[in-house]
């Protein structure tokens, strides 16, 4: 589709990059990168605490 | 502070913390809400802690976690129907609370636009063109062949890129899509 010429008549080629997968590729690391660069939530700290101590509290006298 | 149990349990803790930003960002891509991203990222957690004995360590912790993110949200789906991913919440929490975080509108365009993609082209591209995974190991995520794959990244390209050629036009004018939007960013 994109080596096509002339595919676009009328409408007029929107002038932004010459290569849109490219545009592509840095919005959707923009997007992921938005979300994995915050701070990782209490919710999920305190849910692996609570994971290890029931894991921890259950492990048998015997295994020690 | 004493965790001097066998090392494995620390390290496994230790190396689901570090995997979390990443799963987070990946549940996050795939259904576009805060809300639900983190309620899926829990339950992926809480089903990767129950199965840590087939978890060998050293192997990619990351690949396993979104193997089981994934597969968690396709088996809610099912149970649930699709209202999992509703198109319609996308906009209203990312407009009306989390204007900030996601930056420009124009990278709101994006996400409206691949929220358009059919979910197994949307997986496709973010686990290629995001997560950092190769070809080789979506294809192993995604529990299909690598050809699959392939074609489905190049048709979540195809398809994103017709998409934005056609909002991009419309950034100079609103249009009835665009205008409620508009709108609804300046009222919130």
């Amino acid at each position: 589709m994109t080596d096509k010429t002339g595919a676009s008549s009328g409408a007029g080629e929107p002038v932004r990059s010459d290569n849109p997968h490219a545009q592509i590729a840095t919005k959707l690391r923009a997007l992921y990168v938005s979300v994995q660069e915050e701070a990782i939530p209490d919710r999920f700290l305190d849910l692996l605490e609570q994971l290890d101590a029931v894991e921890r509290r259950h492990v048998p006298d015997g295994a020690k | 502070m004493s965790t001097k149990m066998s090392a494995e349990e620390p390290s496994f803790k230790r190396e689901m913390l570090a995997a979390l930003p990443s799963l987070r960002a990946f549940a996050m891509s795939l259904i576009g809400r805060h809300d639900r991203a983190d309620d899926l990222v829990q339950d992926t957690i809480m089903k990767a802690w129950a199965k840590q004995d087939h978890f060998e360590m050293g192997t990619n912790m990351k690949a396993w976690l979104f193997t089981i993110l994934r597969n968690e949200l396709y088996s809610q789906m099912r149970k649930r129907g699709r209202e999992v991913q509703d198109s319609d919440g996308f906009f209203t929490e990312s407009l009306a609370q989390h204007p900030s975080q996601y930056g420009s509108l124009d990278l709101q365009d994006f996400k409206r636009a691949l929220n358009m993609l059919p979910p197994d082209q949307r997986e496709a591209i973010i686990l290629v063109g995001a997560s950092g995974f190769s070809y080789e190991e979506a294809a192993e995520i995604c529990g299909c062949a690598l050809g699959t794959i392939k074609s489905r990244v190049n048709r979540a390209r195809q398809r994103l890129s017709d998409i934005l050629q056609v909002t991009g036009e419309n950034e100079y004018g609103p249009d009835a899509t665009s205008a409620p939007l508009t709108s609804r960013a300046f009222v919130s």
